[in-house]
């Protein structure tokens, strides 16, 4: 167990739907779910998800926090915001599965390697660098994740595609060594170390 | 009293003129229906046409009308002559409309009419003006019976006063307010819906008390129920012994429910310690008056887990099968009595459906807001004590669960306290009457649960639905019950909440109020409210089978000494119901009776069997069929020519004399349309048609010694709204006739 | 003067030679055609997109976007945002609302802007290019430019998620929105009467991470275009665009289906129906070349 996950334990006890609420994007809402079910029936990739958001609600509200943000349920989130258009109680409900993800990943406890997970970090490691993605790094960093050979399958696989992407103008090789970026990237990473350093106190994760 | 004249109107009108005889029409008026007086007018509803038939009244002495235009149904302001009998031969919706269009149809339409033009002349010879009710003068007393003190009766007495009628309200406790005086708070009745009000019962029993229109009995019931609306006699006695006597013209039965019995549920817990029922929760609330609810071993409660549907909605047969319908919103109340004086409470509402109608949501999510958790799952198991335990099936996770709690609540449901069943009742009353002495015993052991106590034929209470819930015409008209001027309010009458009960008893009220008002002008009640006719027997045919009492659906003829039916003409609905099961046809309406509906099945003229056209009854109930019929026309949805219809009032006054007479006269077959009968029924006589129903049932063996098919014979459940159906239900049978060929009988009639 | 004047975020995909630098190249030709002045904000950086909540959590994601605010009421003061990209419209969109309505963040947002020597005053208006169409111009403007009427090609309006859900535009509904129909309809071609799969999701990020399950998806989506037998998909996302037109082959690889239907963007459509030529429009940038459209644009 971490040592923000101890804390957690610690300070919340056996109230898990507390512990949301405080501390998850969007959490206090959770305890109006009035367990419809149309989330469920809602989500593109409902089959994919061990515990629907309605079950997870449910399980938020039973206390079983581990089954929670152990579940690899959330990171299927497809970000389509159909459950949240559906939901005739108006939950924030893709927020909240975000919320709940992104929870999981900063107290250490979300399922490793999960692809999802990975390629979000990546993700934002690789926005946060210059500011802007660098589709070309984001792409063969996802694609190296699982380590060289794998990633030279997919590579493969994908190479006509990244090669008809370079021929269309849309991707650029040259990217590799730098590409766009904000001009001002000592502010933007100033901006960011301290919105990240308010959330953290916030959220229970300061050091 | 004047001789008898009689005319008949012909319109031409509505294009009837253009596609049929009318100056046939009035040669067969004149001819078989024996009219004197005969006229046709191209527009009979304008004010020339209708003038010229009041001029006839006034100068030429006419008393008795047929008037062959549109419907029954349409015009009816027009064709009002209070002092005349008015017959209606249904030209336009019946047969201009519904018989297809074209020359091909010419021949066979115009035989339709005619025979309506004979049917309307027939019935009119046999027709009387009603001369009114002889006993209304002694039904003129306008004060409102309340029985029951609680929330609904206090609103039926105030609704009763406040319009100006005075009211007697009679509460068996020492104190008024009932059920509602023993909560802390009630749910919300107001915006914004988000928290538990005060129930304002004190303000209430002020009100009452103080209003000079209201006399309240305290401690007291009602031991008898005697008379008929705006003559109703009430014994009534109190606590101490002492009796009095009230009159009055109506009432109003608020007796309210009990909760069903915790006792009942031991696997929920009913009976161990800190399990208590939702109106136990109300006591331990009140004694806390605000502050942290405590047990009854006074330690405070740190965790409550609510149990729905204790007990209810329950399909073992073993509880009540149905919803209270407000326990939902009842512990949601409940769950924030604790929220609201410690937020860290922790309140678990266990349900497999939340039902929270109307506003009710709006309560529900306030609940969510202040931490109340609702888990959808069904608990199997309570066990009660220091540390309660509810064992349950978690219905999203599906799975065996449990979760443990300082306090458990039963949402158990309301049992209507609605007095005696009278089906139980005539059981043992007959058996009493036939002098089984334990019977007897057992009988006066069942009155002391009776509400009303009445004297009447069918036993001392409303007649009650399905679970035991006063009857009142649940569909169609909410209000309404089967003993007329007596209303049920509340609970009593279906499951309902404290502002369900509020608007229940103030309807009623009125319908008390509307009762009083008719009976004293002599009137029918619902649905013929206008009705001046009410039945009359010609007792010296009477065998006192007494069917007539024990079939009428309003419990509205007693029986004297020797057996005889006695009617009471306010309680009497003129459904006919009574001249329907007479075997000997000795019951009758001045303006409908056996002879009114007999003569215009003989009127028609039956063609020969080789002519091939078949003839078939129709007898249509004038609430629902025919008005079907009527718009079936309306929507040209062509039937067959071949059918002739009568309106009833309800099918239960179909007497199987009409059946005999139609298939004796040759008509190929008979088909009835009623109302939906059963626990949903939608007869306007609640009872009619399903008598209808059963009747029928037992003419088939003599169809077949008669050598007859019984399918020959059919009744048919038809809705107002069936247009298209009525006509296909005709065109099918007309073509299943054609299959069995004509009827063996015709030319023997 | 132009008609109208925007402050522009174009967002990460829409750079120079970037996933979608043909929506740019035919944003730009479109908005020249109707009239309409973008200034790309200053400095302008990446919304953090939908994916981005893992890793980047809540604060910083709003930061970020307000840093994007707070340059636009710097340097094009009174001007409405306006991006083209669904994710950065979401993004923008969604911190603008949370900021709006949570006076505790935009106070914090605010305390992170400083480090750079920021603040955001909570003034600016965020739209998508869509909405400036049709609320800004409306249907009768965007007819107005047409010299080429797409000749009633038959076109699937692929709506998708992001710019449809949980905003959406005004007066549209959430499971059958109109306004790429109509689009497609004052321009000349033929909408769909029926597109079972008009607001289906694409996977979005997922097309990465979760290829089968999203790969599933889009065989939806151009399946039951094929079925009402459009020519081509036109779409307002980059990520739906990029993924519909994209995963195609990889679908046909595995599948042994024959896909080959050209995605492109609404704007592309305008382009060529105003008289641009391929290049103008975009089309060069097609992985799946739209011959039809092309033929329209060198008539």
């Amino acid at each position: 167990m971490t040592n923000a996950n101890q804390q957690a334990v610690a300070r919340y006890k056996n109230n898990f739907l507390k512990e949301v609420e405080e501390r998850v994007e969007e959490g206090d809402m959770v305890k109006m779910c009035m367990q419809c079910g149309v989330c469920a029936g809602s989500c593109p990739l409902g089959s994919a998800w061990e515990h629907s958001p309605q079950k997870i609600f449910m399980m938020i509200r039973a206390g079983k926090r581990d089954e929670v943000l152990q579940s690899d349920s959330m990171w299927m989130c497809t970000s389509c915001y159909n459950c949240i258009v559906r939901c005739p109680r108006q939950l924030p409900i893709t927020h909240i599965m975000h919320g709940l993800a992104n929870y999981a990943h900063r107290l250490g406890i979300a399922p490793k390697g999960q692809p999802t997970r990975e390629f979000a970090k990546t993700f934002w490691n690789n926005l946060i660098k210059r500011g802007r993605t660098n589709e070309l790094t984001l792409t063969l960093a996802h694609y190296f994740a699982n380590g060289i050979g794998p990633g030279i399958k997919t590579a493969l696989n994908m190479q006509k595609i990244g090669l008809g992407m370079v021929m269309a103008g849309r991707l650029n090789p040259m990217e590799i060594f730098g590409g766009h970026s904000v001009k001002d990237l000592k502010g933007f990473h100033a901006v960011l170390a301290k919105a990240k350093e308010i959330e953290d106190r916030k959220k229970g994760f300061a050091a | 009293m004047a001789d008898n004249k009689f005319a008949a109107y012909i319109c031409s009108g509505c294009g009837i003129g253009d596609t049929m005889d009318v100056a046939g029409l009035e040669k067969i008026a004149t001819r078989e229906g024996k009219m004197t007086v005969v006229k046709n007018h191209p527009f009979l509803c304008n004010a020339e046409g209708v003038q010229m038939i009041r001029d006839d009244i006034a100068n030429e002495g006419v008393t008795h009308l047929c008037i062959a235009a549109c419907s029954r149904r349409a015009k009816a302001e027009a064709f009002a002559f209070p002092t005349a009998a008015v017959s209606r031969a249904n030209l336009r919706e019946g047969v201009l409309w519904a018989v297809a269009e074209g020359a091909d149809h010419d021949e066979i339409r115009q035989e339709m009419a005619e025979d309506y033009v004979r049917m309307g002349c027939a019935e009119v010879k046999k027709m009387k003006l009603p001369e009114g009710n002889p006993n209304k003068g002694d039904a003129q007393n306008k004060r409102i019976l309340v029985v029951g003190g609680g929330m609904s009766g206090m609103t039926a007495a105030l609704a009763a006063a406040d319009a100006g009628y005075e009211a007697v309200l009679v509460e068996k406790t020492g104190a008024l307010g009932g059920f509602a005086s023993k909560l802390w708070k009630r749910v919300p009745f107001s915006s914004p819906y988000a928290e538990p009000q005060a129930t304002g019962v004190e303000e209430m029993v002020a009100k009452v008390t103080g209003n000079p229109k209201i006399k309240v009995h305290l401690n007291t019931t009602v031991t008898e129920t005697a008379g008929s609306p705006g003559r109703f006699k009430i014994n009534l006695a109190q606590e101490s012994g002492s009796v009095s006597e009230e009159s009055v013209g109506a009432i109003v039965q608020a007796s309210g429910f009990t909760p069903y019995d915790m006792a009942k549920l031991p696997e929920l817990g009913g009976g161990q310690a800190n399990v208590v029922d939702q109106a136990g929760l109300e006591a331990l609330a009140k004694s806390a008056n605000g502050s942290a609810i405590k047990r009854a071993d006074g330690k405070e409660v740190k965790s409550v887990v609510f149990v729905q549907c204790a007990g209810q909605r329950d399909d073992s047969g073993t509880h009540l099968p149905y919803c209270s319908g407000h326990c939902c919103a009842t512990s949601i109340k409940q769950a924030m009595y604790f929220k609201d004086a410690n937020p860290d409470v922790d309140t678990v509402v266990m349900y497999t459906d939340l039902r929270v109608p109307g506003m009710g949501e709006d309560f529900y999510r306030s609940a969510q807001q202040k931490g109340v958790i609702f888990t959808k799952g069904k608990a199997s198991k309570v066990s009660g004590g220091d540390a309660c335990k509810v064992e349950f099936k978690d219905l999203i996770l599906d799975e065996e669960t449990s979760t443990d709690a300082d306090l458990v609540v039963l949402a158990t449901g309301q049992v209507a306290n609605a007095g005696v069943n009278l089906d139980d009742w005539t059981e043992v009353n007959t058996k009493a009457e036939g002098g089984d002495e334990a019977a007897k015993t057992q009988r006066t052991e069942m009155k002391t649960i009776s509400v009303l106590n009445l004297n009447y034929r069918q036993g001392p209470d409303m007649p009650q639905f399905k679970y035991g819930f006063a009857d009142s015409h649940f569909i169609c008209f909410p209000y309404e019950t089967r003993r007329t001027g007596i209303y049920a309010a509340g609970p009593t009458r279906r499951p309902m909440d404290m502002l369900q009960a509020t608007e229940d008893a103030t309807g009623a009220a009125l319908k008390a109020i509307q009762a009083v008002e008719n009976a004293s002008q002599g009137r029918a009640a619902h649905p013929r409210a206008w009705d001046l006719s009410f039945p009359s027997a010609r007792l010296e045919g009477c065998t006192q089978c007494k069917r007539c009492t024990v079939e009428c659906p309003f419990g509205a003829i007693d029986e004297d000494e020797k057996r005889f039916p006695v009617f009471n003409e306010q309680r009497c609905r003129r459904c006919g119901t009574c001249m329907g099961a007479c075997p000997v046809r000795v019951i009758s309406f001045e303006n409908y009776s056996c002879d009114t509906v007999g003569s215009q099945i003989k009127a028609v003229n039956v063609p020969d069997e080789d002519e091939e056209k078949p003839r078939i009854l129709i007898l249509a109930c004038e609430n629902d069929a025919y008005p079907a019929l009527d718009m079936a026309g309306v929507q040209r949805l062509s039937y067959s020519a071949y059918v002739r219809a009568i309106p009833v009032r309800c099918l239960g006054s179909v007497n199987t004399i009409w059946i005999t007479d139609a298939l004796n006269a040759g008509y190929d077959g008979v088909m009835m349309m009623g109302c939906k009968k059963g626990d949903d029924y939608q007869c306007h006589f609640v009872k009619g048609s399903e008598m209808a129903y059963y009747r029928m049932s037992k003419i088939g063996d003599t169809l077949k010694q008669l050598g007859l098919e019984p399918e020959r014979v059919q009744t048919q459940e038809v809705a107002i709204t069936d247009n298209a159906r009525v006509a296909k239900l005709i065109n099918d049978y007309v073509e299943q006739l054609n299959e069995m060929g004509p009827s063996p009988m015709k030319g023997f009639g | 003067m132009a008609k109208k004047e925007y402050a522009f975020y174009p967002g990460c995909s829409s750079q120079a030679k970037s996933s979608a630098a043909n929506y740019l190249t035919s944003v730009n030709t479109m908005c020249d055609k109707l009239d309409i002045k973008l200034t790309e904000i200053p400095d302008w950086n990446c919304c953090g997109a939908s994916i981005g909540y893992a890793e980047g959590g809540e604060l910083p994601r709003l930061a970020i976007n307000a840093r994007n605010f707070a340059l636009a009421e710097q340097h094009l003061p009174g001007k409405d945002i306006v991006a083209t990209c669904a994710a950065c419209w979401l993004g923008a969109r969604e911190t603008k609302e949370r900021l709006d309505h949570t006076s505790q963040l935009m106070k914090e947002t605010n305390e992170a802007l400083a480090a750079a020597g920021l603040n955001y005053q909570g003034k600016v208006e965020i739209r998508h290019m869509v909405e400036v169409l049709i609320e800004d111009l409306g249907y009768d403007a965007i007819k107005q430019p047409v010299v080429k009427s797409l000749d009633g090609l038959k076109i699937a309006g692929y709506v998708g998620c992001q710019t449809n859900r949980p905003f959406g535009i005004v007066g549209e509904s959430f499971e059958n929105p109109k306004y790429l129909d109509k689009f497609i309809e004052v321009l000349g071609g033929e909408p769909l009467e029926k597109y079972e799969q008009k607001v289906t999701c694409c996977g979005g990020a997922l097309a990465f991470s979760e290829p089968e399950k999203s790969q599933k998806q889009i065989k939806d989506i151009v399946e039951s275009a094929l079925d009402h037998k459009a020519e081509l998909i036109v779409t307002p996302c980059p990520l739906c665009q990029a993924n519909v037109e994209v995963y195609q082959s990889e679908i046909n690889r595995k599948q042994g289906t024959n896909f080959a239907v050209p995605v492109v963007y609404y704007s592309q459509l305008m382009a060529v129906a105003y008289g641009s030529t391929a290049k103008e429009a975009g089309l060069d940038g097609q992985l799946i070349r739209t011959e039809a459209l092309e033929k329209i644009a060198n008539r």
